[in-house]
């Protein structure tokens, strides 16, 4: 039987405020456990939640990102439940009426469709604290530095057909809420979690299949491994005459397989009810109309601006824009080198090469946008040729300095004083009389192939450092005779 | 230096502006009566005799350098509701016994800029359920009017207090009538202000829509005082209501002449004592004695108060209670041998019958598949309600009935029986559920017990009431009366 696997993802993304949702504590991730939860984290008797604004701002932004409703009223709501690392035994959040409504995005598909998915709802909440399970000997400790940290959980639509478009999705929202700066999309740290709702049903059925709701997926790779494996799990068991329960199921990356954590009989009943304590948030449209002003320009205008302003081939344009901190990292290059599709060439090869050999991301490379864009430059205005710039860039990878510094120290500006090349032009083919004899008797068809092997000579006892235009203008000069 | 109980607090001020004596002579003269007369009534849990001396050095230094406000070394006491830090926090409840707070609660920080001095902290239901104050952890109050009767409650024990002047005011907190119902079985004013009118924070929640932190005192006069520095915006508090505070104390002498007041007729249905309604009686003849008209009105979905309440406020508290769970404060069962262990045991060991039986109530209301035929339900009502109250204040000024249906009623006599206990509110609720201000003051007393006369105001009126109450005062000896022995 042919299958059909219909995919909805919920992302929870941390929003980058300075303080939490409800309370003046810091949010700074690392901290030593416990000491940013004020008594409003801690939920001390007779304190009381105060919403920060700045969430409200994120919401909007992010809201017109996606070309969503923006609720001119939403209300909190608890959701009670009890765990340790809950201190209030509710967490706050929004239920049936939500800041942000029906809203989309656009994917690109392999063969380059592009595909729209709806996000269904985004809402504003608070974060629980962390368990912690290991050095306690048979005891939990608690750590509530994340309680009450800020959270905006975008609910996607069962829009997606494959573990590609999930994953195409889910980039998607990534790069929109970087862009926006509402979120610094760190996975390793926790600030952009994913949960996929995963089902599948008979090809050309209407009726949804019972899903199962995956969690623990803290990376794109484990995003899509554990969706194939899910999907390939629930067509086992519908083909074995079984039937898939509703469920949520834990990826384990070690084994590269889900299992179950809890059954839909299991589940709480959370008890949902507006928070009394916060009155219904109602946003005007002054307020609207400011945040909007903020909005900072996102991945299609600025891949279309890197086009038109620095002549980009629409690819790259779409690599270097693919995240905001490669824009970023682009435009400061560019601003400091000066030739902007030179800078790209180097980024995109030398640069984004050399990461990728060492696994390692924009943020953490040894080499800066500025000292980048610095050896661009010495490239761009001929001190150096392009080859001698991967040398010189090993050596930046290597110890960190700067492009002029190596380039001093290791005496390796180009020559570009014609006289000084014409000497080493002079004795090259003083040296190589046999060889200058045969290009001027060979046919002139053969003889741009054959002018190679000066040119190679040339720069061989340039060391490198001639500069190699001059070097083939001044031989082809010469050699006519 | 003798009858110092018996002075208001402008006379007090006064005294103390003049040098009669001094902040810690008086914080002494009733830490004295507490010690003497309270083990008979079990009003005070916690004397802070420490924090009190020292706070009263404090005033006296404010009033001798001449930067003394009306309530400048006023010793008085506050309901064990109220954060207040490093002092004993427990809110009628085991749960909390081992609980210090680390802050003070905004109204207590407010009295305490006043120059208020904290003698301690009063009995009360636990975590404010009940109408008797016998779900304490630490034991009934007694009425000082009989002990044998209830003070009536939550606000009990503050109630009782003020009634046998153990100190000059106390604070007190309302949910469904928990200031006026125990200020009408005692004898003295209460008032609950209007929903937002006094912050919220640091007065542990039982039910956060309804809650509301009032004075309780033993004059309208020395209400307006306390008010005045209780009532205003907190930024802690996204509940509080950012407006400016009314002079009350200015208000309180303003001509009533001419002020109508609408009786409701369903305060004085069948349920209302006989000799209750005698004082209501005369309580109303005496406001047209004053000028005031009194014309009858009606409130006709009032009869849902009781029931929309009783699923509202437990709801809340089911909540609002989930903290307590002997993780991070409060009590813990010894030796737990799990997460579930921990949790059953320490609520099971830590609150006491009617706290788990609202608890109960409240998550059942709460739960999937009756959300909407209860909670949702009782909140159409709650509008309901207002509405009725919207239009009765386009016709008059004030609303008055009986603040409870009966006298104080004897302890233990309703104890076992939750919705008679319920009813004693039926009067009250209707105002929480509506946010309004309301106060009771005492009417001629019925066979020698205190009866409560209810005032109920306009949004954002307690200037309103507490004048009417003032000149109703002024013109009779009601609020005078004072239990034997004390």
């Amino acid at each position: 039987m042919q299958w059909e696997t219909v995919i909805g993802l919920e992302i929870h993304t941390q929003l980058t405020t300075q303080s939490k949702i409800f309370s003046g504590a810091s949010i700074a991730f690392g901290a030593e456990p416990n000491s940013q939860a004020c008594l409003v984290d801690l939920g001390f008797p007779g304190v009381l939640p105060v919403l920060n604004e700045a969430v409200v701002k994120k919401a909007i932004l992010f809201a017109t990102a996606v070309e969503a409703e923006i609720a001119r009223r939403s209300v909190f709501a608890r959701k009670n439940y009890f765990y340790p690392d809950l201190p209030k035994g509710y967490q706050i959040s929004q239920f049936e009426l939500p800041i942000v409504g029906p809203g989309h995005v656009d994917i690109v598909l392999k063969d380059g469709e592009s595909k729209r998915i709806g996000v269904t709802r985004a809402h504003l909440e608070e974060d629980a604290g962390k368990s912690l399970h290991e050095d306690f000997h048979g005891m939990t400790g608690i750590d509530l530095n994340r309680a009450g940290t800020p959270l905006l959980e975008i609910v996607s639509e069962p829009d997606m057909r494959s573990a590609r478009e999930a994953v195409a999705y889910a980039k998607k929202i990534h790069q929109i809420v970087t862009y926006l700066g509402i979120c610094d999309g760190n996975m390793q740290e926790g600030s952009f979690r994913m949960d996929a709702n995963v089902s599948v049903r008979p090809a050309g059925e209407e009726k949804l299949g019972t899903r199962t709701e995956l969690k623990n997926l803290n990376s794109f790779r484990f995003l899509e491994k554990a969706i194939n494996f899910e999907v390939e799990r629930q067509i086992d068991v519908l083909e074995s005459g079984g039937e898939v329960i509703q469920e949520t199921r834990l990826y384990d990356p070690q084994k590269d397989e889900t299992r179950s954590m809890r059954s839909k009989e299991e589940a709480n009943d959370y008890r949902y009810f507006p928070d009394p304590d916060l009155l219904p948030l109602i946003i005007d449209e002054d307020f609207i109309a400011a945040t909007v002003k903020e909005l900072p320009e996102l991945p299609e205008a600025r891949r279309r601006r890197f086009e038109s302003q620095y002549g980009l081939s629409a690819y790259d344009a779409d690599v270097l824009t693919a995240t905001r901190a490669q824009a970023d990292f682009y435009e400061e290059v560019v601003a400091e080198a000066g030739d902007a599709k030179l800078s790209a060439n180097w980024v995109m090869v030398e640069l984004f090469g050399a990461l990728n050999k060492a696994g390692l991301d924009l943020a953490s490379s040894p080499v800066s946008a500025s000292r980048f864009g610095g050896l661009v430059k010495r490239i761009a205005d001929n001190t150096i040729s392009g080859k001698i710039g991967k040398t010189v860039f090993e050596a930046m990878w290597e110890s960190g300095e700067s492009a002029d510094a190596i380039i001093e120290a290791r005496g390796l500006k180009q020559i570009t004083d014609s006289s000084a090349i014409e000497s080493i032009v002079d004795e090259v083919l003083a040296e190589n009389a046999s060889q200058v004899d045969n290009y001027r008797a060979a046919d002139p068809k053969k003889q741009p192939k054959m002018l190679g092997f000066f040119v190679g000579q040339v720069m061989k006892k340039s060391q490198g450092k001639a500069n190699p235009k001059q070097v083939n203008e001044l031989l082809r000069e010469k050699l006519k005779g | 230096m003798t009858d110092l109980h018996l002075k208001s607090i402008a006379q007090l001020s006064a005294d103390l502006a003049d040098g009669q004596y001094s902040s810690e002579e008086l914080t002494r003269y009733f830490l004295e009566r507490i010690g003497r007369l309270d083990a008979s009534l079990n009003s005070v849990v916690t004397v802070a005799e420490e924090q009190a001396l020292a706070a009263a050095r404090v005033a006296d230094q404010r009033i001798q350098a001449g930067n003394a406000g009306p309530l400048t070394g006023i010793p008085i006491l506050h309901k064990d509701i109220f954060c207040t830090q490093g002092v004993k926090t427990a809110c009628g409840s085991r749960m909390l016994d081992n609980f210090i707070s680390p802050y003070d609660a905004t109204v207590v920080t407010r009295l305490k800029d006043a120059g208020v001095v904290m003698l301690g902290k009063t009995n009360m239901d636990e975590f404010a359920m009940g109408s008797s104050n016998e779900t304490s952890f630490y034991g009934p109050v007694k009425n000082p009017w009989d002990r044998e009767r209830v003070p009536g409650g939550s606000s009990g024990g503050s109630a009782a207090a003020v009634a046998a002047r153990l100190a000059v005011a106390a604070t007190g907190t309302d949910t469904g009538g928990s200031i006026r119902q125990p200020a009408a079985l005692c004898g003295i004013t209460g008032l609950k202000p209007t929903y937002g009118r006094v912050s919220r924070y640091g007065m542990i929640a039982f039910a956060s829509s309804l809650d509301q932190a009032g004075p309780m005192t033993r004059s309208a006069e020395d209400a307006a005082y306390l008010l005045a520095a209780m009532a205003g915006f907190d930024e802690r508090d996204s509940t509080s209501v950012y407006r400016p505070v009314d002079d009350y104390v200015a208000q309180l002498d303003q001509d009533v002449r001419g002020m109508k007041i609408g009786v409701v007729r369903e305060f004085f249905e069948e349920g209302l004592n006989s000799g209750m309604r005698a004082a209501m009686e005369a309580a109303m003849d005496k406001l047209r004695e004053l000028g005031a008209e009194l014309v009858d009105l009606s409130l006709p979905n009032s009869h849902h108060s009781v029931a929309a309440y009783y699923v509202v406020a437990p709801a809340e508290c089911s909540s609002n209670l989930s903290r307590f769970d002997g993780v991070r404060f409060g009590h813990r069962c010894d030796n737990p041998v799990d997460l579930e262990d921990l949790y059953k045991r320490s609520r099971a060991e830590g609150f006491g019958s009617e706290v788990k039986r609202r608890i109960m109530i409240g998550a059942y209301a709460l739960s999937a598949g009756y959300y909407d035929a209860y909670y949702l339900k009782a909140q159409q009502v709650r509008q309901v309600i207002a509405d009725d109250f919207r239009e009765a204040f386009g016709k008059v000024d004030v609303l008055l009935g009986p603040a409870s249906p009966e006298t104080a009623f004897r302890l233990g006599e309703k104890a076992d029986d939750p919705v008679s206990m319920y009813l004693s509110d039926i009067y009250t609720i209707a105002v929480n559920l509506a946010g309004l201000p309301a106060l009771s003051m005492p009417a001629p007393l019925v066979d020698g017990l205190p009866a409560g006369l209810q005032l109920i105001g306009n949004y954002f009126e307690e200037g309103r009431i507490l004048n009417l109450a003032h000149r109703l005062q002024l013109a009779s000896d009601w609020h005078l009366q004072m239990p034997e022995g004390y």
